[in-house]
């Protein structure tokens, strides 16, 4: 009897045991058109791509391949190196048999998060919803050689043991700050300015920001990071950006803005013209600029950053704001950006200017 | 008793006579020449030198010549030279530098734009063979010169071994070779003369198959020195309702090309830095 009992609870026992462990795919609804797109991207959010191509109808006519490339991004974009890291789900539409649920996707990438808005159709097949997978007409660029024929600048610096006391070394180039302005948003004080390369050769730069108080004492030191265009070839203006979070403008006697600048190889090339951009009005009343980025060279560049400098009708600088686009931009194809514009800024735009940062991770023919 | 008394104090007095030391010191002593140095007396002695890096003890006979190597003074300056044994001697030999035959040459900047006034700076230290700097007076001459253009000839005198040139740039870009030259030695720096910034900035549009081409004529400065390719140069295109595009193009072989979205009605203008150009619309002419 007691042998009897203690099989009983060994079975007992595997049950639970393989109940819990078993993958999560089993519990997860795919009976209604919202489960189906949490499931999805529950499974993409744990790696499991094959397990959320199988949720794709198979009407969709998408191979696996082509369905991760959309999902996790292709040709090293930010895409590639984010993880989502949260998916909310909301049904737009259920008619019956079909339906259209928007999924709000946050993926975490290096330089912070990044949402993305994807409105999925989902049909109804014996109970369990799927979802048509949409098709994505990707331009392609016929087979060509385009013949490259950038600059570049090597620098060969001044060998410190051969050379003799006085001999000089290749300078760093002359950068300006041709316009400064702090406002207060958000709770913190911005710093915002443009600098120029009045040199003839390229530099790596940054400012150093660093706020006084009323008493004399520093409130706070930053540096612009990443809301400026680092590397700038000779005559290149870039926009400036130095946040300094919980301080309050009132409390600033002074400022001090400190432009470094490197002399560092690099590349004229590539050429990414930004164009068609325009402010527009989003159904919730926000302002976005949107455009499209068109890198005219033959170089892939996998990372574009946009930074957006915004004037008043004095031509001052009253805000920058900056987006990474999540799609490497391919030759001589129109990517769209879009980033978003202050709702207290909005109003008082009177132009703007957009220059792309750019990273490319295959350097070898550099 | 008496005279032997006498006796004893003349041998006494005389002796001391007899190591009396003085030294001659010559009127003039160069950096790495030898140096001899005339004693008096008799007996033993110590010679104590004392100079800038130098300190030397040896034993001599007073009476004899003593010989410094040249090796021995190779820094300038004052030497303190001193003989113990018996009455203490000492005297001081300054040291000159040696000819002019090293120069050592500041230049600054090592780029600078055309037409700018006391921009370039030259700074030259006269030295010897022994690093000794020469503080005599020495003539410098200074020469900048660029290919195509004539050659700025400055004549200066170095005073404390230190002589400075501040001169503006020329009007012809190039790779200015600035040369400092004293006597047969010279030392040559690169300074840079760069195009100033683009003026007149112009130009065209014409439509092919992949857009709007617009493409500058050769950008150049105000005395005609052609920018340096890698230049930026920015192209806006203004489009009718409130959109626009921007292209931030390379100067390459000294002209810009960008395309642009033709969009008819668009007015495109052209900038590089604080410069702008002029303005084409694009479908209605200039």
């Amino acid at each position: 009897m007691s042998r009897l009992l203690a099989i009983i609870m060994a079975v007992i026992t595997g049950v639970l045991i393989a109940a819990g462990v078993a993958p999560t795919r089993q519990k997860e609804k795919t009976t209604s058109p919202e489960g189906t797109v949490r499931a999805f991207y529950d499974r993409v959010r744990a790696d499991d791509y094959q397990g959320a191509y199988a949720l794709i109808a198979p009407s969709s006519n998408v191979d696996f391949a082509t369905a991760h490339r959309d999902i996790a991004g292709r040709d090293g974009s930010l895409k590639t190196l984010s993880q989502l890291q949260n998916a909310d789900t909301r049904v737009i539409a259920n008619h019956g048999n079909e339906a259209l649920v928007r999924a709000s996707l946050e993926w975490r990438t290096a330089v912070g998060e990044l949402f993305e808005n994807k409105d999925l159709k989902l049909v109804n097949d014996n109970g369990n919803w799927q979802i048509v997978w949409p098709k994505r007409h990707e331009q392609n660029l016929a087979p060509q050689v385009i013949p490259v024929n950038y600059l570049r600048w090597d620098i060969i610096h001044s060998d410190s043991e051969a050379n003799e006391w006085g001999a000089q070394n290749a300078e760093s180039p002359h950068v300006r700050i041709t316009s400064m302005n702090a406002v207060e948003s958000e709770g913190k004080v911005i710093i915002l300015g443009e600098l120029v390369n009045e040199d003839t050769v390229p530099g790596y730069v940054d400012v150093q920001g660093i706020l006084i108080g009323k008493n004399d004492e520093q409130l706070g030191e930053e540096t612009s990071f990443d809301k400026i265009s680092h590397v700038l070839l000779p005559k290149e203006v870039t926009p400036f950006r130095i946040d300094f979070d919980g301080v309050h403008l009132n409390q600033v006697k002074k400022v001090t803005l400190n432009p470094t600048s490197i002399l560092v190889p690099a590349s004229a090339d590539p050429v990414i013209g930004v164009l068609h951009q325009q402010l527009e009005k989003t159904d919730s009343g926000h302002t976005l600029l949107k455009g499209e980025l068109m890198n005219q060279s033959g170089q892939l560049v996998n990372i574009p950053q946009v930074l957006a400098t915004y004037y008043d009708n004095a031509g001052k600088v009253i805000w920058i704001s900056d987006g990474y686009v999540d799609q490497a931009l391919r030759p001589q194809i129109p990517i769209p950006f879009a980033v978003t514009v202050n709702d207290d800024i909005a109003p008082k735009v009177h132009s703007y200017r957009v220059v792309v940062n750019h990273y490319v991770m295959d350097r070898s023919t550099a | 008793m008496r005279h032997k008394t006498t006796i004893s104090v003349l041998v006494c007095v005389l002796g001391a006579v007899g190591f009396a030391a003085d030294m001659r010191l010559p009127d003039k002593a160069v950096a790495g020449q030898s140096v001899a140095i005339g004693t008096s007396g008799s007996g033993e002695a110590t010679l104590y030198v004392v100079g800038p890096g130098t300190a030397i003890k040896r034993q001599i006979k007073l009476g004899d010549d003593v010989q410094l190597k040249g090796e021995e003074l190779r820094n300038s300056g004052y030497y303190q030279i001193a003989i113990k044994g018996g009455a203490d001697v000492s005297k001081e030999l300054y040291v000159a530098p040696a000819a002019a035959e090293k120069i050592n040459f500041l230049a600054r900047p090592s780029r600078v734009p055309v037409g700018q006034p006391k921009v370039i700076a030259g700074t030259a230290f006269v030295f010897d063979q022994f690093e000794n700097l020469v503080t005599a007076p020495t003539p410098v001459t200074f020469e900048l010169s660029v290919p195509g253009a004539p050659a700025k000839v400055e004549r200066l005198t170095a005073k404390n071994g230190v002589s400075y040139l501040q001169t503006g740039s020329g009007t012809k870009a190039g790779p200015g070779q600035f040369t400092v030259r004293v006597g047969d030695n010279s030392v040559r720096r690169v300074v840079e003369e760069t195009a100033s910034e683009p003026c007149n900035l112009r130009f065209k549009l014409h439509k092919e198959k992949e857009g709007l081409i617009a493409t500058t004529d050769p950008v150049r400065d105000c005395s005609g020195n052609a920018v340096p390719d890698g230049t930026i140069v920015t192209f806006i295109s203004a489009e009718p309702g409130k959109g626009r595009s921007t292209v931030d193009a390379r100067v390459k072989k000294g002209i810009a090309r960008a395309v642009l979205p033709p969009v008819p009605g668009a007015t495109i203008s052209v900038a590089s830095g604080v410069v702008l150009g002029n303005e084409v619309r694009w479908g209605g002419g200039e």
